[in-house]
C-alpha cells in the first residue's frame, strides 16, 4: 500500500529542490510573524480564545449600552437608531465573533490531542481561517460610523427591515458576513477532515472523546447551513441594491422567505453554538463525578439525531407569519421531539453523577450550573415550541431570556468550565482557585 | 489501519501566504461593499472600485504564491499519502458546501414558484391576499407579469441552453476520459481530453454572454423583472461564474501536465478540478430542468 512513498521520492529529483526542500527545519518565525505566519493547532487555537475574548468584552460593552437605556421606562442615554444598532451587533459580535471562535478555538487546541494527530489535517488553511475572522468584524464595527450609521436591523436581518429600510452599510455587512461564513466553513472542514483521516491508530469511532463527537456534528452542520446564509446576504444584497424581488411581494417574492431561508440556517446555527458545550460538559462531569460518562453511546446518537432534527424544525422561529395549519403541527411536533435526545443527555449527565465521588472544582461547578441552567432554557424553548402558547410569546422578552439561557448560562458557562478545565493543561500554571469561585458566585448570582 | 500508514505525518511549514490571503479578502470586502453603495446612491462608482481591484491582484498573487509552494512540496515528495486523503476529503466538504450555496437559492426558486405566487393569486386561503393587493394579478409560472405589472417573456429550453446542456454533459465525458488517460499513464490522452474539455467550458461561457443578451435585448428578461428574472440570472450567474472558476482550473492543470507534472498515484489537484468540474454539471443539468423545462 506504500509504496506511492518511492514514487514520491523519485519525482522528487527530477524537479529543483532548492531551499524549499529544507523548509520543515526551520523553528517558527519569531515575534509577531509566529502569529501571522503559524500553522501550529495550539497557536491558532491561542489566536481564536483571545480574539474570542475580546470580541465576548466588545459584545458584553453593547449589551451594556442596552441595559443602561433601558433601565427605566422612555429615553435615556442613546437615540432609538443607535439602540437598534446595538441589538444587531451585539447579537451578531456574540454569535459569530464570541460563541463560535471560542468553540473553534478549543476543537484546535484540544481535537488533535485528543485524538492522537500531529496537527489538524490542513494547518494553513487552519491560519487563514482564522485571520479573516478579525478582518470581518473590523468591517462590522466599522460599518456603525459610516454615514447613516451602522446595521440596526436585528442580527436576523428580516427583510424589508434589512432591504427597504436599511441603510447604505448593509452592503459592508453583507460582505463582512461573507467573510465570517468562509471562516466558519474553512474551519469546520478542518476539524472534519482532522477527525476523519487523522485519528491515531486505535482510535476507534465510538472510543473518540464526546468533545471530538460533538465538533464532528457541529462542523457538518457548519458546512451545511452556512453556504445557505451566504445565500440568504446575498439576496438581500441584490434586494436591496440591484432591484431583484425575492423579499417583495410587488415582484413575486415574499418578505416570509427571507425567514424560511433564514432560519433553515438559523436553528442548525443554534445547534453549532451548543453542541460543543455539550462535550465539554459530558468531558468534566465524568472527571469531577470520579465515574465513567453514563451512556456514552446514547449521547452519541442522541448528538446526531438533534442534529438531523435541526434541519425540520426551522419555522417554529415563524409560527406567527401566517403558515398553513399543517406546517405548524409539522414543525411545532418535530421541535417537540428535539426534547427527547436532549433529555437523554441531561439524564445522562445527572446518571453519571449519581453515586459518584463529586468534588466541587471550579469547572464542575460551571458545569452544575450549565446543566440546571441549560435545562431552564431547554424548558422554556419547550414552552415555545407549542404553536398556541408561541402566539402570546412571540417577540416578547420570553424570547429573549429562553435563548439567553441557553447561550450564555448554556454555551458561555460551559466555555468557562472548559476553560479553567484546560487552562492549567495549556499553560502549565495553575489559576487563584479563590478567585476563580468568587467568578463563579458572581456569574451564577448575576446572571 | 496499518501501524506503518501512520508513520509519515507531515506537518506543513510556517507560510505568509494565509495572512496576505486575510488582508486580501478584507480589501475585496471593503471595496466592494463600498463599491455597491456607492453605485447605488450616486450611480457611479467612487473609490471602493480602486480597493475592490487591488483586493482582487492581491488574492490572484496569494493564490500563485500559495499553490506554487504546494506544488513543489509535492513535487519534491514531502506530502504523505495521509494528506493526500486530507486533501481529497477537505475538496468533497469544499465542494458539499458549494452544493448548500446553491441549495438556497434553489429554495428560493421552489418557494417563489410553489408559495408566494400561487398565493398572491388567491390559492388557498389567500383569496383576500390577491384582492386586497393586486386584484388584476394572475398567478403563472414563468412570472411573466409581476404583481405590480412588470413584464418580460419567459426563456425557453430549446435553442441556446439545450446546447449548452449537451456541451456541458460532454464536457464532463472528457474530462473522465482525461482523468482516465491519467490513471493509465496515456499523457497524450490526457492532454487531448483536457484541451477539449478547457474548449468546450469556454464555448459554454460564450454562449452563456449570448444567452444573456439575447434575454436582455430580445425578452426584456431582466435581473430586475421579478423573482422568475432573479431567480434566472442568480442561478445562471453564480454558475456561469462556477463554470469560469472551474475552466481557469482546468487551464491551469493543463500547463501542469505540459509541464509533465501529475503521475497515476499522485494527482490531487487534477482530480480535484475533474470533482469540480463534474459538480459544476451536475448543478448545470438541475439548472436546466427547473429553471428553464419545467
Amino acid at each position: 500500500m506504500n509504496s506511492v512513498t518511492s514514487t514520491q521520492d523519485t519525482a522528487a529529483h527530477e524537479s529543483d529542490h532548492g531551499h524549499d526542500s529544507h523548509h520543515a527545519h526551520h523553528g517558527p518565525a519569531k515575534g509577531i510573524k509566529r502569529w501571522l505566519y503559524t500553522t501550529n493547532h495550539k497557536d491558532i487555537g491561542t489566536l481564536y480564545l483571545w480574539f474570542a475574548f475580546i470580541m465576548f468584552l466588545t459584545g458584553g460593552a453593547m449589551a451594556m449600552v442596552i441595559r443602561a437605556e433601558l433601565f427605566q421606562p422612555g429615553l435615556q442615554i442613546v437615540e432609538p437608531h443607535f439602540f437598534n444598532q446595538m441589538t444587531t451587533v451585539h447579537g451578531l459580535i456574540m454569535v459569530f465573533g464570541a460563541v463560535m471562535p471560542a468553540f473553534t478555538g478549543l476543537a484546535n487546541w484540544m481535537i488533535p490531542m485528543m485524538i492522537g494527530a500531529p496537527d489538524m489535517a490542513l494547518p494553513r488553511m487552519n491560519n487563514l481561517s482564522f485571520w479573516i475572522l478579525p478582518f470581518a468584524f473590523l468591517i462590522l464595527l466599522a460599518s456603525l460610523f459610516v454615514e447613516g450609521g451602522g446595521p440596526a436591523f436585528g442580527w436576523t436581518f428580516y427583510a424589508p427591515l434589512s432591504t427597504t429600510y436599511s441603510g447604505d452599510s448593509t452592503a459592508l455587512f453583507v460582505f463582512s458576513v461573507h467573510i465570517m461564513g468562509i471562516s466558519s466553513i474553512m474551519g469546520a472542514i478542518n476539524v472534519i477532515v482532522t477527525i476523519w483521516n487523522m485519528r491515531a491508530p486505535g482510535m476507534t469511532w465510538l472510543k473518540m472523546p464526546l468533545f471530538v463527537w460533538t465538533w464532528l456534528i457541529t462542523a457538518f452542520l457548519l458546512i451545511a447551513v452556512m453556504p445557505v446564509l451566504a445565500g440568504a446576504v446575498t439576496m438581500v444584497l441584490t434586494d436591496k441594491f440591484f432591484g431583484t424581488s425575492f423579499f417583495d411581494a410587488a415582484g413575486g417574492g415574499d418578505p416570509v422567505m427571507f425567514q424560511h431561508i433564514f432560519w433553515f440556517f438559523g436553528h442548525p446555527e443554534v445547534y453549532i453554538m451548543i453542541l460543543p458545550a455539550f462535550g465539554i460538559i459530558s468531558t468534566i462531569v465524568p472527571t469531577f463525578s470520579r465515574k465513567k460518562l453514563f451512556g456514552y453511546t446514547s449521547m452519541v446518537y442522541a448528538t446526531v439525531s438533534i442534529a438531523g432534527l435541526s434541519f425540520v424544525v426551522w419555522a417554529h422561529h415563524m409560527f406567527t407569519t401566517g403558515m398553513p395549519v399543517y406546517a405548524e403541527l409539522f414543525f411545532m411536533y418535530c421541535t417537540m421531539l428535539i426534547s427527547v435526545p436532549t433529555g437523554v443527555k441531561v439524564f445522562n449527565w445527572v446518571a453519571t453523577m449519581w453515586r459518584g465521588a463529586i468534588s466541587y472544582e471550579v469547572p464542575m461547578l460551571f458545569s452544575l450550573a450549565f446543566i440546571v441552567l441549560f435545562t431552564f432554557g431547554g424548558f422554556s424553548g419547550l414552552m415555545l415550541a407549542i404553536t398556541p402558547v408561541d402566539f402570546q410569546y412571540h417577540d416578547t422578552y420570553f424570547v429573549v431570556a429562553h435563548f439567553h439561557y441557553v447561550l450564555v448560562t448554556g454555551a458561555i458557562f460551559s466555555l468557562i468550565a472548559a476553560a479553567y478545565y484546560w487552562l492549567p493543561k495549556w499553560t502549565g500554571v495553575m489559576y487563584d482557585v479563590g478567585l476563580a469561585k468568587l467568578h463563579f458566585l458572581v456569574f451564577t448570582y448575576f446572571r | 489501519m496499518s501501524q506503518t500508514e501512520h508513520t509519515e505525518y507531515y506537518v506543513p511549514a510556517q507560510s505568509p501566504w494565509p495572512i496576505l490571503g486575510a488582508i486580501a479578502l478584507f480589501l475585496i470586502a471593503v471595496g466592494a461593499g463600498t463599491l455597491v453603495a456607492q453605485l447605488g446612491k450616486t450611480g457611479e462608482a467612487g473609490w471602493g472600485k480602486w480597493v475592490l481591484i487591488v483586493g482582487i491582484i492581491a488574492v490572484l498573487f496569494m493564490m500563485i504564491g500559495w499553490f506554487r509552494d504546494q506544488v513543489i512540496e509535492s513535487r519534491t515528495g514531502l506530502h504523505s499519502q495521509q494528506l493526500g486523503v486530507s486533501y481529497r476529503q477537505g475538496m468533497s466538504w469544499f465542494i458539499f458546501s458549494e452544493v448548500m450555496f446553491f441549495a438556497a437559492f434553489f429554495g428560493a426558486l421552489f418557494y417563489a414558484r410553489m408559495i408566494s405566487v400561487p398565493w398572491l393569486g388567491g390559492a388557498g386561503n389567500n383569496e383576500m391576499t390577491n384582492v386586497v393587493l393586486w386584484p388584476n394579478f394572475q398567478a403563472m409560472w414563468p412570472l411573466t407579469t409581476t404583481p405590480d405589472g412588470t413584464t418580460t417573456q419567459a426563456m425557453g429550453p430549446m435553442g441556446l441552453p439545450l446546447i449548452n446542456t449537451i456541451i456541458l454533459v460532454v464536457s464532463s465525458v472528457t474530462v473522465h476520459f482525461a482523468h482516465v488517460g491519467l490513471e493509465q499513464n496515456k499523457r497524450k490522452q490526457l492532454s487531448n481530453m483536457l484541451l477539449l474539455t478547457i474548449v468546450l467550458g469556454c464555448i459554454f461561457l460564450f454562449l452563456q454572454v449570448e444567452e444573456y443578451i439575447h434575454a436582455y435585448r430580445d425578452l426584456g428578461l431582466k435581473l430586475d423583472s421579478g423573482v422568475y428574472g432573479n431567480t434566472f440570472f442568480l442561478l445562471t450567474g453564480f454558475h456561469g461564474m462556477h463554470v469560469t472558476l472551474g475552466t481557469l482550473f482546468l487551464i491551469v492543470m493543463y500547463f501542469r501536465v505540459l509541464k509533465g507534472h501529475f503521475t497515476p498515484d499522485n494527482h490531487f489537484a487534477f482530480q480535484a478540478a475533474s470533482w469540480y468540474w463534474h459538480f459544476v454539471d451536475v448543478v448545470w443539468l438541475c439548472l436546466f430542468v427547473f429553471v428553464y423545462v419545467l
